[in-house]
């Protein structure tokens, strides 16, 4: 078993399954011969040639709808889109479009596509190379969305994402990309979509967390237990379909939820489980449904101090979990 | 390449590559149209079709188009106007009324989206939303897709002089320019984006002449005249399956009523514009055609309406009495598995 | 000083060593390329912090680098140069089991710490405004928290267990009882356990929607009831006399005044009576205050189509037995038939259930909110009763009532309940059959 960062999980992902499967192709800016930006399409070109590795123009709508195009006459194409920031553009094709095709075709139609979307901050990347971006796709009935956060469920729901016969939109987090080790088997698996998993069980209280921020929140978590405070980390993994039933499950067991995301707060995946957890779980709850987030400004100040600032970081979720285990 | 003028004489005295029984063929299909699309605004006025679209003006250029393609492998994207391109390709009038009044039946849709919307179940047409220009850069995917499999097919897109405006035309033909895509952007120019007209939509004087930025050659033709629509096509579609890349073809249309049953088109154009139009029918124009090269006779051309009018009515009377969906399918096709029950 | 390899490039955390372009020993100005890095994105020329002279090389060629740790030293000029901060740089021991998680590659660079931390729900325990008092677990305030802090887990494991919150000592937040804390009440002993699954209906089970005259009872029962600390006293009326004038004047009464003559009443009027000279009885617990009502307006219990319903016989006392009968007959007629006025239910001071009519021997009402007491006349049995006659016991067949009533605690107290009760007992055996009667 190997141990790789994320953004060698997902290299070695696509790389696999461009393998196994003549129809994957892969489309977007700068993932020829330089690779990606962050190098996730590192030696595909070289690989499987031009034609199935293809630098776009500088355009997201049409490589989104490029995408869109060939998915529906028989390949599986992978879209990167460079930065998450700069998906607005495609939003037509991807919400607009792929969602329904299925739908609006009565089924005549699908469109087996995956976009890839780098997203998040902590990188000093300012107001346009650090957004989350979430929300719309997760808002969207037709799309499904997946966020692992470790290089072994990069690797598992990428593969479920590029098998999958409808859109499914990748967000991977830039600042895991190479932060985040872990051990990834070479063999053939697949992690459903539409599973939460336990990342580190807990009885005093429960986080519900995704991304970069299930990282902070087990940091936080191991703080805690320093001071006797058993504390669970449920990470979602995939925000549509959320898997309600574990969610529901960790909160009424603990009786407690903590809900913590690095997109701001209002109107946002925190706010879904929050809604999810008081339809579900009220008569199981001892405290308030508690969320933590950045505050409500614009992702997010290239200012170090100010970043520094809009983040939620390990230190600030240990003080959410102190105040909520007191209560 | 920049534009080239319409390149088929209007006066052309020959054929072409059409047989004359093929021309008196597409003249029914057109006649049929006509019908059927006034019998679908006469459905509108009674509250049984809730909105539709016209393609009244632009049946010979939709029938001329289809006829230089191969159904069995070609693609279509269409848009909503694309209504006797549908006849051409063997949708059936009942199919068509289905969508338009919503009935459990309808082959495109199941009766989610608008009439034209959906895809087809026999020939690869499909129009997925009415955003318009979305279908341009999907149908280089298509294209794209086709490439790669080394296929001989090719994308046929339509779009309205309005959708030129929208980045997404320019990002498809820049895309396509660039691949060398075996795809037709199909232009029908009818001068109006809904009120909105030509001169206030670009700078220029031609959508065709657009083609030269993207390295592909543009059309111009006639749209009323079924002949040069034809040649047009033709070429570029030999040219596409050579492998040469795509073709910009801007066929000029009259839109003969508003944009839609919702529209009232005195309302912004004047009224010696919308009387002028009616020289320019393609159907009278075919007509005309046809008996000039003694094709056609009188009492054939009666037989023709006759026989058109008939099976509109006859459809008609067919589906209206069917049902609408029920709620159960509501849920079916959100996600592969999701029939009955969803998936959300 | 400590030369750092800098943070260069979005999720790049670490980078190899290249050719190092300045030995020991070398004068180095500010900015003078240093070292060559190539890192997962560029390759790039490390420029000198500082101008000084380079001591020593830590990093090598080839070596990988984490960002942030240090690769070499220098004799600086400028001596403002912070030493680094070494130590988190090693990677902690690989377990065995496969980390499926992952470890993160460099906890002190794992981003910026800080952040807003959004938790309005929690705001209202805490004390931000430096002019308000710090939270103490004063007695006061427990005893407010309690009343309105139990989260939905606590009054659910409380009525599941049959556990008195009130007497659980809270270990949360201002004295707040923790589903914890119910848990270990539990666990103590605390519980009766009735196991929820007896109150879930089964499929042979018949489940009836209340009617809007069920639920209004209802609410108002348990109005009562959770709000009024019920207590119970009753006592035995020997009811002989006033029997055998029923009978004695039935015939006259019913032919002048037209309606039937009941028990109800004649004992109305004596329990009426017996109010004014117990007015504690006649009374309402209003605000935390005891309030003596002015009139003696009795409600009478009658069961109607639908449920019961209680209307009042206004100003009871002083009025005569006939003037009651026809004022009982009018307002019974009207439940019954549904044609009460607002009147005929509102003003009640005290309630006159007659439970006798049904067989009754024995009751524990529940008291007609707001009021202070409900009393209940049950049947009328003959037994046989020890009489002292010239200091002789003797066992004599007589007509005995029991006449139970149901009393505010906080206003009444046995004494008081006991007495009002005597007298109306004394009021009813001193009828004989040649009593005169109003």
């Amino acid at each position: 078993m190997a141990e790789q960062t994320v953004i060698e999980a997902v290299r070695q992902t696509m790389l696999a399954e461009m393998k196994r499967d003549d129809s994957v192709i892969v489309l977007g800016e700068d993932v020829g011969s330089r690779g990606g930006v962050f190098l996730a399409t590192d030696g595909l070109v070289e690989e499987f040639g031009e034609n199935r590795v293809i630098d776009t123009p500088l355009a997201e709508s049409s490589i989104c709808g490029v995408a869109l195009g060939a998915a529906v006459n028989g390949m599986r194409p992978i879209a990167e889109i460079q930065f998450a920031d700069f998906v607005w553009p495609a939003i037509n094709q991807l919400v607009g479009e792929a969602s329904k095709v299925r739908y609006g075709t009565n089924g005549v139609k699908n469109a087996p596509m995956t976009v890839r979307v780098p997203y998040g901050g902590g990188v000093r990347g300012g107001l346009y190379h650090s957004q989350s971006i979430e929300v719309l796709f997760a808002h969207t009935p037709g799309l499904s969305v997946v966020a692992p956060a470790t290089p072994y469920d990069a690797k598992g729901l990428l593969v479920s994402a590029i098998r999958s016969n409808d859109p499914v939109i990748v967000l991977e987090h830039k600042r895991t990309y190479r932060l985040v080790k872990g051990d990834v088997p070479e063999e053939n698996y697949s992690i459903p979509i539409g599973n939460a998993e336990i990342k580190r069980p807990g009885s005093d209280l429960s986080i519900f967390t995704y991304g970069l921020m299930l990282h902070y929140s087990l940091q936080a978590a191991e703080m805690a237990a320093a001071s006797g405070l058993n504390v669970e980390v449920v990470d979602l993994r995939t925000l549509r379909p959320l898997d309600e039933e574990t969610i529901a499950e960790s909160a009424s067991r603990t009786g407690k939820a903590l809900i913590i995301q690095e997109d701001t707060p209002a109107v946002s995946i925190s706010s879904e489980v929050a809604a999810i957890i008081g339809e579900k779980c009220f008569f199981d709850l001892d405290g308030p449904i508690t969320r933590l987030g950045p505050p409500e400004i614009p992702p997010m100040p290239f200012s170090p101090v100010q970043e520094a600032a809009f983040m939620p970081s390990p230190e600030k979720i240990l003080d959410a979990i102190n105040k909520l285990a007191q209560i | 390449m920049s534009a080239t003028a319409n390149q088929s004489s209007k006066t052309s005295n020959t054929t072409g590559r059409l047989s004359g029984d093929r021309l008196v063929e597409l003249y029914r299909t057109m006649v049929l149209s006509r019908y059927l699309d006034e019998r679908v605004w006469l459905l509108n006025r009674q509250g049984k079709a809730a909105i539709a679209a016209s393609a009244q003006g632009h049946e010979a250029t939709q029938v001329a188009c289809i006829e230089a393609t191969d159904p069995s492998q070609d693609h279509y994207l269409i848009y909503y106007r694309q209504f006797t391109a549908m006849l051409a390709l063997g949708t059936e009038p009942e199919e068509m009324l289905r969508g338009f009044l919503a009935k459990e039946a309808d082959p495109m849709n199941a009766a989610r989206q608008f009439p034209l919307h959906g895809a087809h179940p026999r020939v690869d047409l499909f129009n997925f939303s009415n955003v318009i220009a979305t279908q341009l850069p999907q149908a280089a995917g298509v294209a794209l897709a086709d490439k790669l499999k080394g296929s001989d097919a090719v994308t046929i897109v339509f779009f309205g002089d309005g959708a030129s405006s929208q980045g997404d035309t320019h990002e498809a033909m820049n895309f396509a320019g660039v691949h060398k895509l075996p795809v037709i952007f199909f232009c029908e120019n009818n001068r109006y984006a809904i009120s909105v007209p030509l001169e206030n939509q670009m700078g220029i004087e031609s959508v065709a002449s657009r083609a030269s930025g993207y390295g592909f050659p543009g059309v111009q033709v006639d749209g009323t005249d079924v002949l040069a629509v034809h040649e047009a096509m033709t070429a570029a579609v030999d040219r596409a399956r050579a492998g040469d890349g795509p073709t910009l073809i801007e066929a000029s249309v009259e839109r003969l009523l508003p944009h839609t049953t919702d529209d009232d088109h005195t309302r912004y154009r004047s009224a010696d514009d919308i009387e002028k139009m009616s020289d320019r029918d393609p159907i009278s124009i075919m007509s005309e055609l046809l008996k000039r090269s003694d094709l056609l006779t009188d009492s054939q051309d009666e037989s023709i309406h006759a026989n058109a009018k008939k099976r509109v009515n006859h459809a008609t009377d067919t589906v209206d009495a069917e049902p609408y969906p029920g709620v159960e399918s509501m849920f079916d096709h959100v996600l592969e598995g999701s029939a009955n029950g969803g998936n959300s | 000083m400590n030369i750092e390899l800098p943070h260069v490039g979005e999720s790049v955390t670490e980078a190899v060593i290249g050719k190092w372009l300045k030995s020991p020993g070398d004068r180095v100005e500010k900015y003078d390329p240093l070292v060559e890095v190539v890192t997962d994105k560029v390759n790039m020329e490390v420029p000198s912090p500082a101008s000084g002279t380079l001591i020593n090389i830590i990093a090598k060629e080839g070596e990988t680098v984490l960002m942030g740790a240090v690769i070499a030293e220098m004799d600086s000029e400028d001596a403002s140069g912070e030493p680094a901060t070494p130590g988190s740089n090693v990677e902690s021991t690989q377990s065995p089991a496969p980390n499926r998680i992952g470890t993160l590659v460099q906890g002190s660079n794992v981003g910026p710490t800080g952040g807003e931390f959004l938790d309005t729900s929690l705001g209202v325990t805490e004390t931000s405004s430096p002019t308000s008092t710090p939270t103490t677990a004063s007695g006061a305030a427990n005893g407010s928290r309690k009343q309105k802090g139990f989260s939905p887990v606590v009054s659910r494991l409380a009525a599941q267990h049959g556990i008195d919150l009130l007497t659980i000592t809270g270990t949360g937040l201002g004295g707040r009882v923790t589903k914890k804390d119910v848990l270990a009440a539990v666990e103590n002993g605390g519980s009766s356990a009735p196991g929820s699954a007896a109150h879930r209906p089964s499929e042979e089970d018949t489940i009836i929607e209340p009617s809007p005259i069920r639920k209004m009872i209802a609410d108002h029962m348990v109005k009562s009831m959770s709000e009024i600390p019920h207590a119970w006293s009753a006592i035995e009326v020997d009811v002989t006399g006033m029997v055998k004038w029923r009978a004695q004047n039935r015939q006259e009464f019913e032919a002048t005044n037209g309606v039937k003559l009941t028990y109800l009443p004649i004992t109305l009027s004596v329990v009426a009576n017996s109010l004014v000279s117990n007015p504690r009885i006649n009374s309402s617990w209003q605000d935390g205050k005891i309030v003596l009502k002015g009139d003696v307006n009795v409600s009478v219990a009658v069961a109607a189509e639908g449920g019961l319903v209680v209307p009042v016989v206004h100003k009871a006392a002083g009025t005569s037995i006939a003037d009651l009968a026809k004022k009982i007959a009018g307002v019974v007629t009207r439940a019954r038939s549904g044609s009460m006025s607002l009147e005929d239910v509102q003003g009640g001071t005290f309630t006159l259930n007659n439970t006798g009519a049904l067989g009754s021997v024995w009751g524990g009402a529940i008291i007609n909110h707001p009021q202070a007491a409900i009393l209940t006349t049950e049947a009328i049995v003959k037994r046989p009763v020890v009489v002292v006659a010239n200091g002789i016991d003797s066992v004599v067949i007589r007509s005995m009532m029991n006449i139970c009533l149901s009393f505010d605690h906080r206003i009444i107290d046995g004494a008081e309940a006991s007495e009002f009760l005597q007298s109306v007992k004394s009021g009813i055996e001193a009828i004989t059959a040649q009593s005169e009667l109003k």
